[in-house]
C-alpha cells in the first residue's frame, strides 16, 4: 500500500506540536503518551485526513494537557432525512451526538450511526460494521474551498470590474494577475486547442488552474489544510475535464476513437476498446497526479521538520531545518507546477477534442 | 487502492463539484469574460494604433514625396518660363532688328528710287531746257544769220559750197 | 517467497525515475541545439513527463 511506502523513512521520527503549524483534534493527557514513532504516524496521518471542525492551533496547558483551540463547523447528514447538527457535539469523536432521535458518532473522521451508547462494531479486520449515513457535512476541506470560491470571485470580479471601468490597464492585484491570465490563453489555451475553439474553454482552464493553485499554496500555510491532497477533490476536478471533452467533442474525435482512420480493419477493432480505455486512463492520471504529488509532498515536508525535534540537538536540527526551508520552497514551485500541469493537459485534451481532419492520418 | 476507496469523501466530493462549476459559471459572467473580452479590446487597440501609425507615417512619407515633386515641378516650370522668357526676349529683339532692317532697307530702297526718278526728271527736264535753250539759241542764231538777204545767200552759198555733187 | 510490494514500488520508482530524466535530458539537449524553440520543447517535455508520472502512479498505488 502507499501509505506504508511513503511512511517507511519516518518511522524514527518524533512529533512534538509546533506552536503554529498543524492543529490537532483529540486533548492528549501527557501520561497516556503513545509510543513517538506512533504518535508522529498517527498526526501526519490526521493531519492529511479531514475533520468535522476547523483547528487553528494548539498548545501544551500547565495542566499537561494539549489544548486545540478550533471552530466547529456544520454536519449535514441524510439518513432517511436531512440531520444538521454543530460538530461540537461529536466532542472529536468522543460523545454520541444525538439527533432527532438517532445518534451518530465520528470514528477515525468517519461518521457512524450508532445505538445510545456509542457502540461500534467491528468485523475481525477491526472495520467498523457500523450503518454509515451519507455525509455531506461541511468539514474543514469543505469550508476551505467556500472560501477559497468566495476569494477567487471577489478578487477577479473586482478585477474585472476595473477592467469595465473603462481604462484598460491592470491596476493593484490585476497587474499580478494579468499576466498570469494571459499566459494560459497565450500558452495554455490558443496553441493545445487552436484558435478558433479556445474561447469556450477559458473560463474552465482559468478557474481551475488558479483554484489548484491558491489551494496548493493554502495547504502549505500554517493553516493546515489540504484539499488536494483528498482524492474526492481531484477527481471532481478531473471529471470536470472528462465531461468537458466528452461533451465537447466533435464528430473527429470519436472517429479516431472507435475507427482508427489508416490502419487495417482488424486493428481498428483492437484498437477501438484501448482508445476507449484511453479517454478515462487521461482524466484518472490528471486526478492521481494531483492527488499524488501534494500528498507526498506534505508527508515529506512534515516528516522533515519532524526530524528537527528528533534530532534535539543543533547539527541534526539545523541541518533539518534548513531541509526543510529548502523543500518548502520546492512544494512551492510544485504547488504552481501541479495547476499549470493540470491546466495544460487538460487543454490538450479539450484540443484533442476539437480538433479538426488532418490530412497526414 | 482499497485504502483510498474507504477513505473517499462522498460529501467532499459534492461539494466540490458543487462549488467548482458554480464558481467556474460566476467567474465566467463576472470576471474571466470581462477581463478578456477587455485585454482583447486592448489588445485590438493597440494593434489598431500601430497600424495606423504605420499608415501615417507612410502617408507621411508619401506627401513628402508627393512635396518633393511638386516642389522639382515648380523648379521645372520655373526653368521652363525663364527659358521661355529669354527665348522670347531674344527673338523679339531678333524680329525687331530684323524689321528695323527690312524697314530701313525699304526705306533706302525707296530713296534710292525717289532719287532716281528724281534724277531721271531732272535729267529730262535739263534735256528739255537744253532743247529749248538750244532752239531758242538757234533761233536767235538763225534769226541774227537770216536777217538780211546778203547773209541768207551768202549761207546758201556756204552751203552749196559745202556739198559736193557726187 | 512472496516479494514485498516495497520493493515493487522501488522497481516503479526507479523506471519512472529513469524514464522522467531522459526526457528531461533529451530536452535540455534540445534546447541547447534550438535555443528559439524553448517553449514547445518544455511543453512537449512536461506533457511527456506527466504522462510517465501518470503511469508510475498507477503503477504505484496497484503496488
Amino acid at each position: 500500500m502507499r501509505r506504508k511506502i511513503s511512511l517507511k523513512p519516518i518511522t524514527l521520527l518524533l512529533f512534538l506540536s509546533t506552536f503554529f503549524f498543524y492543529g490537532q483534534e483529540e486533548v492528549e493527557h501527557i501520561e497516556a503518551k503513545p509510543d513517538k514513532k506512533t504518535e508522529i504516524k498517527e498526526y501526519i496521518q490526521h493531519h492529511l485526513k479531514d475533520s468535522y471542525d476547523f483547528s487553528l492551533f494548539s498548545y501544551e496547558a500547565e495542566s499537561g494537557e494539549v489544548k486545540h483551540i478550533s471552530f466547529p463547523l456544520p454536519v449535514i447528514l441524510w439518513d432517511g432525512g436531512l440531520r444538521i447538527f454543530s460538530s461540537s457535539k461529536l466532542h472529536h469523536g468522543e460523545a454520541v451526538a444525538e439527533v432527532d432521535g438517532n445518534f451518530y458518532k465520528s470514528y477515525h473522521g468517519k461518521i457512524y450511526k450508532t445505538d445510545a451508547s456509542g457502540t461500534i462494531d467491528y468485523n475481525e479486520e477491526h472495520h467498523p460494521i457500523n450503518e454509515k449515513p451519507l455525509d455531506f457535512s461541511i468539514t474543514k476541506n469543505v469550508f476551505t474551498i467556500f472560501i477559497i470560491g468566495f476569494l477567487m470571485f471577489a478578487m477577479f470580479a473586482s478585477m474585472a470590474k476595473k477592467y469595465k471601468r473603462g481604462n484598460a490597464i491592470p491596476v493593484g492585484v490585476g497587474r499580478f494577475l494579468e499576466p498570469i491570465v494571459l499566459y494560459i490563453r497565450d500558452d495554455i489555451a490558443i496553441p493545445n486547442i487552436g484558435k478558433k475553439h479556445y474561447k469556450r474553454y477559458m473560463s474552465f482552464l482559468l478557474t481551475v488552474f488558479f483554484f489548484i493553485w491558491i489551494i496548493n499554496l493554502l495547504g502549505l500555510t500554517p493553516l493546515g489544510v489540504n484539499v488536494t491532497n483528498n482524492i474526492a477533490v481531484t477527481l471532481a476536478l478531473a471529471l470536470l475535464t472528462y465531461i468537458i471533452t466528452t461533451f465537447t467533442a466533435n464528430k473527429n474525435y470519436w472517429g479516431h476513437i472507435f475507427w482508427m482512420p489508416g490502419v487495417p480493419w482488424p486493428m481498428k477493432i483492437i484498437l477501438a476498446p484501448i482508445e476507449l480505455l484511453g479517454t478515462l486512463i487521461k482524466p484518472f492520471s490528471l486526478l492521481i497526479r494531483l492527488y499524488a504529488n501534494i500528498t507526498a509532498g506534505h508527508i515529506v515536508l512534515m516528516s522533515i521538520i519532524g526530524l528537527m525535534f528528533i534530532f534535539k540537538n543543533w547539527l541534526g536540527s539545523s541541518l533539518s531545518f534548513g531541509l526543510a526551508f529548502a523543500l518548502s520552497l520546492l512544494e512551492l514551485l510544485v504547488a504552481a507546477l501541479q495547476a499549470y500541469i493540470f491546466t495544460m493537459l487538460s487543454a490538450l485534451y479539450f484540443g484533442s477534442a476539437v480538433e479538426e481532419h488532418h490530412a497526414d492520418h | 487502492m482499497e485504502k483510498l476507496i474507504n477513505e473517499f469523501s462522498i460529501g467532499l466530493f459534492f461539494w466540490q463539484l458543487v462549488l467548482f462549476v458554480g464558481l467556474v459559471l460566476l467567474l465566467r459572467k463576472f470576471a474571466w469574460k470581462p477581463i478578456l473580452d477587455a485585454v482583447e479590446k486592448r489588445e485590438t487597440g493597440i494593434d489598431e494604433a500601430l497600424k495606423s501609425a504605420e499608415k501615417a507615417k507612410l502617408e507621411m512619407q508619401n506627401l513628402q514625396a508627393d512635396n518633393q515633386k511638386l516642389l522639382q515641378e515648380a523648379r521645372m516650370e520655373r526653368e521652363a518660363m525663364l527659358k521661355e522668357a529669354r527665348d522670347l526676349k531674344a527673338k523679339m529683339i531678333e524680329d525687331a532688328k530684323g524689321e528695323a532692317q527690312n524697314q530701313a532697307n525699304k526705306i533706302i530702297e525707296q530713296a534710292q528710287a525717289a532719287i532716281e526718278s528724281e534724277k531721271k526728271a531732272a535729267i529730262a527736264e535739263l534735256k528739255n531746257q537744253v532743247a529749248n535753250l538750244s532752239i531758242e539759241i538757234a533761233e536767235k542764231v538763225v534769226r541774227e544769220e537770216l536777217s538780211s538777204k546778203d547773209k541768207q545767200l551768202k549761207l546758201v552759198e556756204s552751203m552749196l559750197g559745202e556739198t559736193t555733187f557726187n | 517467497m512472496e516479494i514485498p510490494t516495497i520493493v515493487g514500488a522501488g522497481l516503479i520508482v526507479i523506471g519512472a525515475g529513469l524514464g522522467i530524466g531522459k526526457i528531461g535530458g533529451s530536452a535540455m539537449d534540445a534546447i541547447a541545439r534550438q535555443p528559439e524553440a524553448s517553449g514547445k520543447i518544455q511543453t512537449a517535455m512536461l506533457i511527456a513527463a506527466a504522462l510517465i508520472e501518470g503511469i508510475g502512479f498507477a503503477a504505484l498505488f496497484a503496488a
